[in-house]
């Protein structure tokens, strides 16, 4: 017998949501063992470390396309759908950024300059504390949703992404800073090696942004 | 007189089947959120039901039982022949079971008392005649049904609401919540036992004046919101589990009123749905008894009981898997918003109970949910199963109508 009273909750997407967002951190985590591996010239371990990135990628993005289909039109939320998909879309990008810096460190097997090792790394770091900052946030969604998205909750959450946006901002800094510490050195580089290496810069930056976005989309849904 | 035999015992079947597939089936809406939230074990919840089912049955549910004996059926135009009350009412109730056996085989979501009530108009208008149906009656019911869900769906609002402004969006929610819920079981224990002081205690024989039965409620409800903050004061907060969830505790808080709110739907409950399966009964049965077709005479006690049995028999032997099964799946009705959904419900349907107004529980419970998630406070609801909640709701009554009518001509054909 179907019963009426518990067909007409729709799938709640809070913790799936809150799922995602804790694979796309783990996913992006990796990228410092990954690195610290490829530095050190030990490709065997960099790769086990990016087909695990790969790995959590996809589940990710399986994940992704299962809140999708268990989001149909018909369901009354608190919040508008657009909202969340949009939400769901950013933070699945973190893990694809982790995926493509990987994807060219491994397939050229690309050497970080030894001169800028330590602050690339330090970079890297700040990046995934962007990620990890994000995932803090999204973690409150739960209590949001039971509180109305008002009152304490939401000032707790904006406080959360305020930190997300110092975060965010510290990585653009160290961003320019790496791009000038490389621009000194590159003459003594590969050229090819050296326009790949600015990518690999550019991509790893971009995990922040996404981070950063995340925040941005959770901004909206608390401006309901 | 032998044939009187069979009808009663005819009546008697149906009616114990029908209250047992009301036991089997709708009683696990009035429980399944304390159960789905934990604030209530399957064997509580079992034990919970079947007292306040029953009390409910027997307290509170002669008025509705009334209703659907005499209320919808002009009974003075059958004087002349009551044997048609006596196959028209036994239609009633078969019509009533197979809609709901169909229905439940494809997964409808019908309501017991809206078969009832369709297959009952059904035998009368044409059974008998367009004017054996007291149709200003039936209007006031097709009415309540739309202003019960309405009703439960606004109170929930407002208290949810209430939840979130005094309670949820403070940045010291556990203390809040001790000392605001109290207040909210002294709010759902006071309604609940006022309507049933008011209106039920005269069917056991006592009757109390309005001021008594004011101070009485009152009375009740300050010991049974005294006994609650007890418990409440003990609730430590877990602070590892608070990582997790920040209203972790909270949760737990409103946990206790959900134990008392679960009374309440299992009460009201019972008031409102007996009558669907002995309404038609005692009609059958007062008529095999006297062989006269009485207006007068008033529901007895003992059929009440009957009626308040047999759901609990349905209970203990299938309502427990079903409490189960929508226990798991209704999770996001955790105890701060299930227990504004719950006391919006039951205080609606205990309300219609006292004016004799047989509405659909479940209906009133899903307006309800309604309301609190338009106080944004439900994560997920899908409109397509309210719309086929609406549908069912108005093929429900031609269905029931055409299934009695079959059965009506039935009996007539084949019974003494």
């Amino acid at each position: 017998m179907a019963n009426v009273l518990a067909n007409i909750f729709g799938s709640s997407p809070v913790k799936p949501l809150k799922k995602h967002i804790n694979i796309v951190y783990r996913c992006a985590k990796q990228l410092h063992e990954f690195f610290i591996a490829s530095i050190d010239g030990d490709w065997d371990k960099a790769t086990k470390f990016r087909d695990e990135i790969g790995k959590l990628e996809h589940s990710a993005d399986d994940l992704k396309k299962q809140i999708r289909l268990s989001l149909p039109k018909s369901l009354f939320m608190p919040v508008p759908r657009e909202d969340l998909l949009e939400l769901l879309l950013v933070q699945d990008k973190i893990a694809n950024r982790t995926k493509d810096v990987s994807g060219i460190v491994i397939g050229r097997k690309l050497q970080i300059p030894p001169p800028i090792a330590d602050q690339f790394l330090e970079f890297v770091d700040r990046n995934i504390d962007a990620a990890k900052q994000a995932r803090t946030s999204v973690r409150e969604l739960d209590e949001l949703f039971t509180a109305g998205f008002r009152g304490a909750e939401v000032d707790l959450v904006a406080g959360l992404i305020e930190e997300l946006d110092q975060i965010e901002t510290d990585t653009d800094d160290k961003q320019a800073a790496l791009r000038g510490a490389l621009f000194e050195i590159e003459k003594s580089l590969d050229p090819i090696d050296a326009i790949f290496m600015y990518q690999v810069i550019e991509l790893t930056g971009e995990i922040a942004d996404m981070a950063e976005r995340v925040g941005r989309r959770l901004e909206l849904l608390l401006s309901h | 007189m032998e044939a009187h035999y069979i009808y009663i015992s005819l009546a008697a079947v149906f009616g114990l089947f029908m209250a047992w597939g009301i036991g089997a089936n709708d009683v696990a809406n009035a429980m399944a959120a304390s159960v789905g939230s934990k604030a209530l074990t399957i064997k509580q919840a079992i034990i919970i039901a079947a007292i306040f089912e029953f009390l409910g049955a027997v307290l509170a549910g002669g008025e509705v039982t009334s209703t659907i004996r005499k209320g919808i059926v002009d009974t003075d135009l059958m004087s002349g022949d009551p044997k048609l009350l006596i196959y028209g009412m036994l239609a009633a109730l078969v019509a009533a079971g197979t809609w709901l056996l169909i229905a439940s085989k494809n997964g409808w979501p019908v309501s017991t008392t809206h078969s009832i009530v369709g297959a009952t108009v059904g035998f009368a208008a044409v059974g008998i005649g367009i004017n054996a149906v007291q149709w200003s009656t039936v209007g006031e019911i097709v009415m309540s049904w739309v202003i019960s869900p309405v009703t439960a769906g606004f109170i929930a609002y407002f208290l949810y609401q209430s939840v979130q402004w005094l309670i949820l969006r403070h940045e010291d929610p556990v203390a809040r919540a001790r000392r605001y819920v109290p207040f909210y079981i002294f709010l759902a224990a006071f309604t609940i036992t006022l309507v049933t002081i008011l209106k039920g205690l005269k069917h056991v024989g006592i009757d109390l004046s309005m001021m008594d039965s004011y101070s009485l409620a009152f009375l009740l409800a300050i010991i049974i919101a005294t006994i609650g903050a007890f418990f409440i004061q003990r609730i430590e907060p877990d602070k590892k589990a608070e990582k997790k969830a920040a209203f972790h505790t909270v949760e737990r808080i409103f946990g206790v009123l959900m134990i008392v709110t679960a009374c309440a739907m299992a009460f009201a409950h019972g008031s409102n749905d007996v009558a669907n399966a002995i309404g038609p009964v005692s009609a059958v049965i007062s008529v095999a008894q006297t062989g006269i077709v009485s207006a007068k005479s008033t529901v007895s006690i003992w059929i009440l009981i009957l009626g308040g049995v047999g759901i609990v028999i349905g209970l203990a032997t299938y309502g427990r898997h079903v409490i189960a099964t929508v226990g798991t799946k209704i999770t996001q009705l955790t105890p701060s918003r299930g227990f504004a959904a719950e006391v919006a419900a039951s205080t609606t349907i205990v309300i219609a109970s006292g004016t004799g107004m047989p509405i659909s529980t479940t209906h009133t419970l899903i307006g309800a949910v309604l309301g609190v998630g338009l106080a944004r406070g439900i994560d997920a609801i899908d409109l397509r199963v309210v719309s086929r909640v609406l549908v069912s709701w108005i093929v429900t009554i031609p269905a029931g109508a055409v299934l009695a009518i079959f059965f009506f001509f039935l009996f007539r054909a084949v019974l003494p």
